[in-house]
């Protein structure tokens, strides 16, 4: 037996764009298409229509790996995992993978809404491709995992709340039994403390020695999950490595920059057409944006929006700050939220300062929101990890580093700058 | 680490048939089984009546049949009671129609599924077409019934009928695989399903006797292979002359439909993903 997983030789995929292609096409279109050019050949028609999702892909990742793979919307990431996982062919190329498979491209794959708990839990192993025996093996570890309590096993989970049915999916999922787990975006769901148990379950199946390939935007959960990385841009993959190196490129790329995010095109800005997101960027005390700020340094992060009408009660942004493994470090928003004076029409930059000496070494994720308050709380845009950002701990730049006698890394989430006091005791 | 399994997958595009793929469907027979089942446990969940809808139709029909059709004379078999003519073409109609209706729309409507996780396309439309056995078991006992009702025990042939709703299935089938897959590009089909089992019943003997359709249209009629599953279930449930010839033309016609159906079935799946 090789020790290569999963081998990629030329992969592409190729969608045909126009009437042909449309996927609730009419049978009449295309008949009366055919009547008004009846002698169109095939080939003729693909020439300037067609679109590479995907296009000459190649790779090999080794047994007992865990790659991510990142790369902005549109740039092949579920395209890939789709055909890796056989739910689409590809045009071109071949892929050869080296055991049970299992892929996870939705929590809740099958789920019923009239079926009960322990009903679906049969179902979504069936449908995720395990086996009868294999479930019923399992099953008192699912139910235990999911944190549901048992005496609502037999209620249908239309009755339960969002998040039970996220963690009764996850939960199910978690213990396929397969050498190869393929699993996209899936992580970003479900509260935080599941959250952090799903990481725990992903860390334990990637010492297992089982291969494990990731995709997701949340930057940080990849440099947690995974060692090395792959980067897609425009269906191709543009830069494979060590996992830091890759996101260094991806964030330092010309067009890709995660400390900095702008919205230009009116109808795709993140809003509900009463407030809506215009850009939003870190940058450092003095104004300059970057990706990297010392330990010692202040990190400012703002974001622009725009008020389309006149609000009686002040909106309030809100900025969700997390850590490498999910973890919220915290949730920060303006003090004077519920304020009555409201806002007029025009354009707003809000911006907050995280002190130097704050927060520990690390990548964080920055989500921004904003919640209006017109009529009970509505949300007028929440993007979850659309800012990225690294503080760095170098020596050079920490005096107070420099004293410590320590040298490796300090653990914790924060790494505030308190005031000791050492005196003797008096004898 | 479990013990490694010694699958090897290999993707790669191809244009040209595929086999059956029985093998990996075989690997599946959980999935499939659980599909079934989720189909019955569904259906009549949060409804009054529950399993009593799998009677209700067949027998509101022929309550309709008989008190209307059945005043015609000449219609039904000269010896047969009509209600019991008419329910013994309907019992085969129902799970007919409703096999042919559940196939055709069991890819759009297992669409998240679709798309977000692999495992054999077919057994989707056969999943859909055997949660309609049970019905079509229930409605069988109520024939039974009725037939004791009329004075009539249930002769030997009556062990025909298992086979004989086999038959129809597979005929609900080999139409279904055709409309499903076509169902998934075109959702014209969706519209057109309703309508064509309201034609294939007036085209089918289900409320008359094919004694009435006259010799030269006879071989075209039975190339409908709901006419032979008819007569065959009649044959099987009252008596009567065996229709060979109309069996035979019914059986050769579903296996053309069948085979055809289950080669475009498999050389459009791969765009199903896609184009749903």
């Amino acid at each position: 037996m090789t020790d290569i997983a999963i081998r990629a030789e030329g992969l592409g995929k190729r969608y045909r764009l126009g009437q042909d292609q449309d996927p609730y096409g009419r049978l009449s279109e295309v008949l009366s298409g055919k009547f008004r050019a009846p002698f169109r050949r095939r080939a003729e028609r693909h020439d300037d229509a067609d679109f590479w999702a995907l296009r000459d892909v190649s790779f090999e990742i080794p047994e007992g790996a865990a790659v991510g793979i990142i790369g902005r919307n549109g740039a092949g990431k579920s395209t890939l995992l789709k055909i890796l996982s056989r739910i689409t062919w590809p045009s071109a190329g071949s892929a050869t993978l080296n055991g049970r498979v299992a892929s996870l491209l939705e929590v809740g794959t099958g789920f019923h809404p009239e079926l009960s708990g322990t009903e679906n839990v049969y179902l979504s192993g069936a449908v995720l491709g395990m086996h009868h025996a294999e479930i019923r093996r399992y099953f008192d570890e699912i139910v235990d995992f999911s944190g549901i309590d048992p005496k609502f096993l037999n209620t249908p989970v239309k009755r339960y709340s969002s998040g039970m049915q996220v963690r009764l999916g996850f939960a199910v999922a978690a213990h396929l039994q397969s050498e190869i787990m393929m699993i996209d975006e899936v992580l970003a769901v479900g509260d935080i403390e599941f959250q952090k148990r799903c990481l725990g379950k992903m860390d334990e199946v990637t010492n297992s020695g089982r291969t494990i390939l990731f995709v997701s935007h949340q930057l940080p959960m990849v440099a947690s999950l995974c060692d090395r990385c792959m980067l897609m841009e425009g269906g191709r993959v543009v830069a494979s490595g060590p996992t830091s190196e890759v996101i260094h490129r991806y964030q330092s790329g010309v067009n890709v920059n995660a400390a900095s995010v702008e919205f230009p095109d009116e109808a795709n800005r993140p809003g509900d057409g009463v407030v809506s997101l215009l850009s939003a960027w870190i940058e450092s005390g003095a104004g300059e944006r970057r990706f990297e700020y010392a330990l010692v340094e202040p990190v400012r992060i703002c974001l622009r929006y725009r008020v389309h009408e006149r609000l009686k009660i002040t909106p309030q942004p809100s900025l969700h700050v997390t850590d490498s493994s999910g973890n919220y470090v915290f949730v920060t928003s303006p003090h004077d939220w519920g304020d009555e004076r409201g806002r007029s029409p025009g354009d707003y930059v809000a911006a907050v300062e995280i002190p130097g000496h704050f927060l520990n070494d690390g990548l964080y994720s920055v989500g921004v929101a904003l919640n209006r308050f017109e009529s009970g709380m509505e949300t007028a845009f929440f993007e979850k990890g659309t800012l990225t950002f690294n503080i760095v701990d170098r020596i050079a730049d920490n005096e107070l580093r420099a004293v410590s006698r320590w040298g490796g890394r300090i653990p914790g989430v924060v790494r505030p700058l308190l005031h000791w006091q050492v005196e003797e005791e008096a004898r | 680490m479990n013990t490694p399994s010694g699958e090897l997958i290999v993707i790669r595009p191809s244009r040209g048939w595929i086999g059956l793929g029985a093998l990996e469907m075989w690997k599946y027979r959980d999935l499939g089984y659980f599909l079934v089942w989720r189909d019955l446990k569904v259906r009549y969940k949060q409804t009054a009546f529950g399993a009593a809808w799998a009677v209700l139709q067949p027998v509101a029909l022929m309550l309709v049949f008989s008190a209307f059709l059945g005043q015609i004379e000449g219609i039904g078999a000269s010896a047969i009671p009509y209600p019991l003519f008419a329910l013994s073409g309907l019992v085969p109609w129902t799970l007919f129609a409703q096999s042919l209706s559940g196939a055709s729309n069991s890819l759009v409507n297992s669409q998240n599924l679709i798309s977000k996780v692999y495992f054999p396309r077919l057994l989707l439309p056969l999943s859909a077409v055997a949660s309609y056995v049970v019905d079509f078991l229930i409605a069988s006992v109520v024939l039974v019934i009725a037939m004791l009702l009329f004075g009539r025990v249930p002769p030997a042939t009556f062990l025909w009928v298992p086979i004989l709703g086999l038959f129809t299935v597979v005929v609900a089938l080999a139409v279904g695989l055709w409309l499903a897959a076509i169902n998934v590009r075109y959702r014209d089909v969706k519209y057109a399903i309703p309508f064509l089992i309201q034609l294939w019943l007036f085209a089918s003997p289900v409320a008359y006797s094919s004694g009435l359709v006259p010799e030269t249209l006879r071989v075209l009629f039975s190339v409908n292979p709901m006419t032979g599953v008819i007569e065959g279930f009649r044959w099987a449930a009252l008596g009567g002359p065996f229709p060979d010839t109309t069996i035979v033309v019914s059986a050769a016609a579903t296996l053309a439909i069948l085979v055809g159906g289950l080669a475009y079935f498999r050389r459009v799946e791969r765009t199903f993903a896609d184009t749903i």
